[in-house]
């Protein structure tokens, strides 16, 4: 069946690979750090300026100058360091973080994403968002395939304000892993009990089929 | 030369109406919490003010906000600030929203001496406008030019009675690039010794950026979300 948040973050944690430097956005991304899988290290960077993000700390741990970049409290592993924002960026954009998980409002078929406004709703800002799709070299967005309407998600060209321009490569959704190729989305694997025309259904960018499409292993 | 002053009030002295201030801080995290403060008592206005966030609504800069002392304001994410969207919804405030990378290396840009560079940043969004586009390595980028302003306010754990200051853990955050950048720069700090006594390897603010100086006081230290483990 369709995946919860918790599935779709166990399933992008099987991109992990051993020795990653990751930078986990807010939502759902933050949930992968919880499936790292077995036996390999990650280690996380928070865009405010650390790089290896521990667990929440304890009560008596809580130190407010030790947060990460959604503002919660949190603490450094050993071996972790701090720089500043310019730095940090620089980390970023310079593309030495080998994977970015973010979230999306709507992503396109040519790998476009809006993820930061809806305009006369929410003008929040950009954050970091932008710096992040434009420059990583390794990007998984995590999001869910419809909206609570059951609109696709998964588009032929973004209704809302972009983040960044052909810049999405791999998506996992609630019902499908999906890659970002020439000609449209191609459907990579199924959530386990979903169906192919479930997934074309909810999609209404060009989706590939090739053969047999294989359900995730989670 | 004498570069401390005794508190907040000596240290905002020339800050004028109409004049762009920049403050560190990551959220509330690492904000000059006494130069704000005395601002919000001033009659300073029509400030612009360039800082990552907007703070919260009765902390930080969001007491400017609601005191309608600023005319504009630059930054990257003003989320956690239910005032500062109102005022901009409104009209009321000026506002420029900048991806907080390119925020970060215009500021240290600004201070470098550089005055314009390019990013892939913004490409293809409203954060391109008209600006300049060239492409490097097949990828294109625009240009975005160095940023400086009349007054620099940051926060340090500690600092020398010269303006060498070191940052706190993520305390640090935009307070290194903007202590570079303002043409007076103030640092507030936790902790003010003697000329000598910080290690030189450890210092992340040489002196020279830093024209005033002065030891804090009542820090709130607030947190936006303080999360614990279960």
């Amino acid at each position: 069946m369709s995946l919860d948040k918790n599935g779709i973050a166990k399933r992008i944690a099987q991109e992990l690979k051993d020795g990653y430097y990751v930078n986990l956005g807010i939502g759902i991304p933050t949930l992968v750090a919880n499936y790292i899988p077995e036996g390999i290290e990650v280690i996380l960077q928070s865009e405010n300026g650390l790089l290896g993000i521990g667990p929440f700390p304890a009560q008596d741990d809580v130190d407010p100058d030790l947060i990460n970049a959604g503002k919660q409290t949190v603490t450094a592993i050993p071996g972790a360091s701090f720089f500043d924002s310019a730095s940090s960026f620089g980390m970023i954009r310079g593309g030495h973080i080998d994977l970015t998980v973010l979230g999306a409002f709507e992503v396109t078929e040519k790998g476009d994403i809006a993820s930061w406004k809806v305009p006369g709703k929410l003008i929040k800002g950009m954050g970091g968002a932008m710096d992040l799709v434009a420059a990583a070299k390794n990007i998984i967005v995590a999001m869910q395939h419809t909206d609570k309407e059951g609109n696709s998600k998964l588009l032929k060209e973004c209704t809302l304000p972009l983040t960044g321009v052909n810049c999405v490569k791999r998506i996992v959704t609630n019902l499908a892993v999906i890659d970002v190729v020439e000609g449209g989305f191609k459907l990579i694997e199924r959530a386990p009990g979903v169906s192919v025309e479930e997934i074309q259904k909810a999609t209404e960018g060009n989706l590939i089929v090739e053969g047999e499409v294989p359900e995730m292993k989670i | 030369m004498n570069k401390v002053v005794k508190d907040a009030y000596e240290a905002i002295k020339g800050i004028e109406s109409g004049m762009t201030v920049m403050f560190g801080g990551f959220g509330l995290c690492g904000i000059p919490e006494n130069c704000l403060k005395v601002l919000a008592e001033s009659s300073i206005d029509q400030l612009t003010c360039i800082s990552n966030n907007a703070g919260i609504d009765n902390f930080g800069l969001g007491v400017l906000l609601r005191k309608h002392q600023m005319k504009k304001m630059i930054a990257s994410y003003v989320g956690e600030n239910k005032e500062f969207e109102r005022q901009f919804l409104t009209g009321e405030l000026e506002v420029d929203l900048i991806p907080q990378g390119t925020l970060a290396e215009r500021i240290r840009a600004g201070g470098a001496g550089i005055p314009a560079f390019f990013v892939p940043a913004g490409y293809g969004t409203e954060v391109q406008g008209d600006k300049e586009v060239r492409i490097f390595n097949g990828k294109p980028h625009i240009m975005e030019l160095g940023l400086t302003a009349d007054f620099a306010i940051v926060k340090a754990k500690y600092g020398d009675t010269m303006g060498n200051l070191i940052y706190n853990k993520t305390a640090n955050n935009f307070n290194q690039p903007i202590a570079t950048a303002g043409r007076i720069t103030i640092a507030e700090v936790e902790e003010l010794v003697p000329f000598g006594e910080l290690d030189p390897n450890h210092i992340h603010t040489p002196g020279v950026y830093v024209q005033r100086i002065f030891q804090g006081t009542n820090y709130e230290k607030r947190i936006e979300f303080e999360t614990i483990r279960s």
